[in-house]
């Protein structure tokens, strides 16, 4: 008997034609959605986890025929995804919530909860591709470049990826447009979700919002606070917004008046300052990271392998040093802009994910 | 093969007779019951009808019975209709009122609406059967109670509660009672007399008639403050024009209950009994309510380790539907607020299920049904197993 296979259904274009591609296929499936973030208060089309998206991937799993099944994770989201967000806001970094969601929940959570449903295989609509190679399971990027996630996907274990499926990973956003149009499907036509599914405002005033709701003992006094915006040496240049609301490499919103234009180079939380300079400062010749993650099989000692800083980054050719303690020296070939605490470092080795890490601070020439 | 419905306690199908009989009041021409004109006429006769239908069959007389358009809208008119005749009068007494924690949602919240604005709420615990005890109803009366309300029936785990008990306490402290009989009418007797109370409720939904056609007895001189205003209908205690084809489904269905009463209660009481039963093999199961009175079609049932949503899904997907949780509560899986009145621990409340048999099911669909659980109890705890590592 072919095993039943549950997919992760958001109410979005992507898992609504990948459940169809997996039922029009004859295989046993089910559709699983995840109530990860209840604003059902909110009638905003569109966004994840909306009442409005989940009657979505219900009305798709009912085209599809296929059964359909809501799962609450708030608790589980809150924990795992919204909280390391604000506290990576509030020690300075620029956090990657859609990885530690997939890491904690998607390929964690839900394919526990799928499992014992009786589904041992999942499936999402990740524009990714999972290869069975030599040495195990092998994550690849997407066929087509434009929208590749795997960089998303880099913490994956063996396990996961032997019971995870991608069916979209060798098509254009396009092609699975014309899908749902050829299906029918009642998502056809919608639209994409590019920002942060829980963030329905700015990102910044959500933080706002987290911190004011916290406790006093977990939030460093100066939160909220105007912070000093300082050059390399320390000298103040004057007074930002808080320091949480910067991003490395942030140009606008300095509130600092010189000639020259300024970008953030770096966040110090402790002192509530905000580092600026030139934009050659903000070049990096690498990064540590920690909790380096691999794929496969861990190298045996240093590897040459094109790495990613951000998901939009191109890569580039890198020197990877792993240490003992689970982090990572990477040198660049050549210097990168822009290095930001909190993203991740993703490892390629031509279309393949070898692992990454996170990462922890940039390397000089720039700014330490 | 058909899947196979085990959830009669939150809805049931509609009787085919029930549905010959509405009908003509869907495809036939217009008839407004307030309007003076032949068309008029005609739908007033038909709801009168029903009304005489409720009337025979629970007692009352017909003009006792409002019709409205759910058990909740029911409900919710006595509790806080009652609340606003109790201030309009006492003016700064605060009004007082009774409950059982085992009510349907839609006493417990509007309690819960009215004691955040200024009533006092007492609410009876059951015991660890769901069973209230009538004793302790009456030692919670006081002077500025306004409402008594119990349920004749749990919805949950079935228990039957000693309304008629209770209504002779109350009244020789001159205390009205309401008595949701919601889960009750069609699966035992029920006679608005008998039980002795001042306002009782059900709804047509719950044995095989119509969704959106409920019942409210308000004992003739009996306060009552309508909840919805507008037009006079329903005696000007229920405005907005009355839902012909649901009226009329419910006065038959409520006809045919009451007739078949006695065989159908046998029918789904010999397919719990042969369930449960066939549940020892199982292990490790405890079924709630068992020690008192129940209703006959009504099994609630432990699976000690199991997390029930997804021995439910699992049911689901063979094609077996059964409840984790009352229906109104469904998405969260949160423990059951009845089996937690019962003292039930959350970990044994999230690891029960509801199944509630049906008159249109049958013995060999239970032993069905027995098979396809022992399996997938047997699934769901190997993996519980192997995902705690044991």
């Amino acid at each position: 008997m072919t095993p039943l296979t549950a997919v992760a259904m958001s109410g979005g274009l992507d898992s609504s034609v990948t459940a169809w591609l997996l039922a029009a296929g004859g295989e046993p499936v089910v559709g699983l959605s995840m109530l990860l973030w209840d604003r059902s208060h909110e009638t905003t089309h569109g966004r994840c986890c909306g009442a409005l998206d989940l009657g979505d991937a219900r009305r798709v799993a009912r085209q599809c025929g296929i059964a359909h099944y809501t799962l609450s994770m708030e608790e589980e989201f809150r924990r795992h995804v919204v909280d390391p967000f604000v506290d990576d806001y509030l020690a300075g970094r620029t956090p990657i919530p859609c990885t530690r969601c997939n890491t904690w929940v998607k390929f964690d959570l839900f394919l526990e909860k799928a499992r014992s449903l009786g589904a041992d295989r999942m499936a999402t609509g990740h524009y990714a591709r999972i290869v069975e190679g030599e040495d195990g399971f092998e994550l690849h990027r997407a066929r087509h470049a434009a929208k590749d996630q795997s960089y998303y996907l880099f913490e994956l274990t063996q396990k996961q990826l032997a019971a995870s499926r991608f069916p979209l990973g060798d098509m254009t956003k396009e092609a699975v447009r014309g899908l749902a149009r050829e299906a029918g499907l009642s998502v056809a036509e919608k639209g994409e979700s590019m920002e942060i599914c829980f963030v329905s405002g700015g990102i910044r005033e959500f933080v706002e919002e987290e911190v004011e709701a916290r406790s006093e003992q977990v939030v460093p006094a100066k939160a909220g606070a105007p912070a000093q915006v300082v050059d390399r040496e320390g000298a103040i240049l004057g007074e930002g917004d808080p320091y949480y609301r910067y991003t490395v490499g942030q140009r606008r919103g300095l509130g600092v008046a010189t000639g020259e234009r300024l970008y953030v180079l770096g966040i110090r939380p402790g002192r509530n300052q905000v580092v600026v300079g030139a934009e050659q400062e903000l070049l990096s010749s690498g990064l540590t990271g920690r909790k380096v993650h691999w794929i496969g099989r861990p190298p045996e000692s240093s590897l040459e392998a094109t790495v990613k800083i951000r998901s939009r980054h191109p890569g580039v050719l890198s020197h990877i040093q792993p240490d003992r303690a689970g982090g990572a020296r990477i040198d660049f070939a050549e210097p990168q802009s822009a290095v930001a605490p909190g993203q991740a470092a993703v490892f390629y080795s031509g279309t393949r994910v070898l692992g990454g890490c996170w990462i922890e601070a940039g390397l000089g020439p720039g700014w330490t | 093969m058909a899947a196979v419905y085990l959830d009669h306690n939150a809805t049931t199908p509609l009787d085919p007779r029930v549905l010959e009989v509405m009908l003509p009041w869907m495809s036939g021409g217009p008839g407004n019951p307030s309007s003076v004109h032949s068309f008029g006429q005609r739908a007033r006769e038909a709801v009168d009808g029903a009304r005489d239908a409720v009337a025979r069959s629970l007692g009352g007389v017909p003009p006792e019975w409002v019709f409205t358009a759910s058990g909740t809208e029911a409900n919710n008119a006595v509790l806080l209709g009652l609340a606003h005749h109790w201030q309009a009068r006492a003016k700064d007494l605060p009004g007082h009122l009774v409950i059982s924690a085992v009510e349907h949602p839609s006493i417990l919240r509007a309690a819960d609406r009215l004691e955040a604005s200024g009533f006092r709420v007492t609410r009876i615990a059951p015991d660890s059967d769901g069973a209230v005890d009538g004793e302790r109803v009456a030692e919670a009366l006081e002077d500025a109670t306004f409402l008594v309300c119990l349920m004749l029936a749990n919805n949950e785990v079935g228990s039957i509660q000693p309304v008629g008990r209770v209504a002779e306490l109350c009244r020789e402290r001159g205390i009205p009672v309401l008595c949701d009989a919601v889960q009750a009418v069609g699966k035992i007797p029920v006679s608005v007399r008998e039980l002795g109370v001042d306002y009782l409720t059900l709804g047509a939904h719950k044995f095989y008639g119509p969704l959106g056609a409920a019942a409210l007895w308000v004992r003739g001189g009996a306060a009552f403050e309508s909840y919805l205003v507008g037009g006079g209908q329903e005696r000007r205690r229920r405005a907005g024009t009355e839902n012909v084809p649901a009226v009329v489904g419910l006065g038959k269905a409520l006809e045919l209950a009451v007739a078949e009463l006695d065989e159908r209660a046998a029918a789904m009481s010999a397919m719990r009994d042969r369930f449960e039963a066939g549940l020892g093999a199982l292990g490790d199961v405890s079924i709630h309510a068992r020690g008192t009175a129940r209703l006959p079609n009504t099994s609630n049932i432990a699976f000690h380790g199991v997390a029930a949503d997804s021995l439910m899904i699992r049911l689901d997907l063979e094609g077996f539907a059964v409840s984790a949780g009352s229906a109104c509560s469904s998405g969260k899986p949160e423990p059951s607020a009845t089996l937690t009145a019962m003292g039930i621990d959350p970990s044994t409340a999230l690891s029960s299920l509801r199944v509630s048999f049906g008159t249109t099911n049958s013995l060999a669909e239970t032993d069905r049904f027995l098979e396809v659980l022992e399996r997938q109890l047997a699934a769901v705890r190997s993996h519980t197993r192997a995902a705690a590592g044991i």
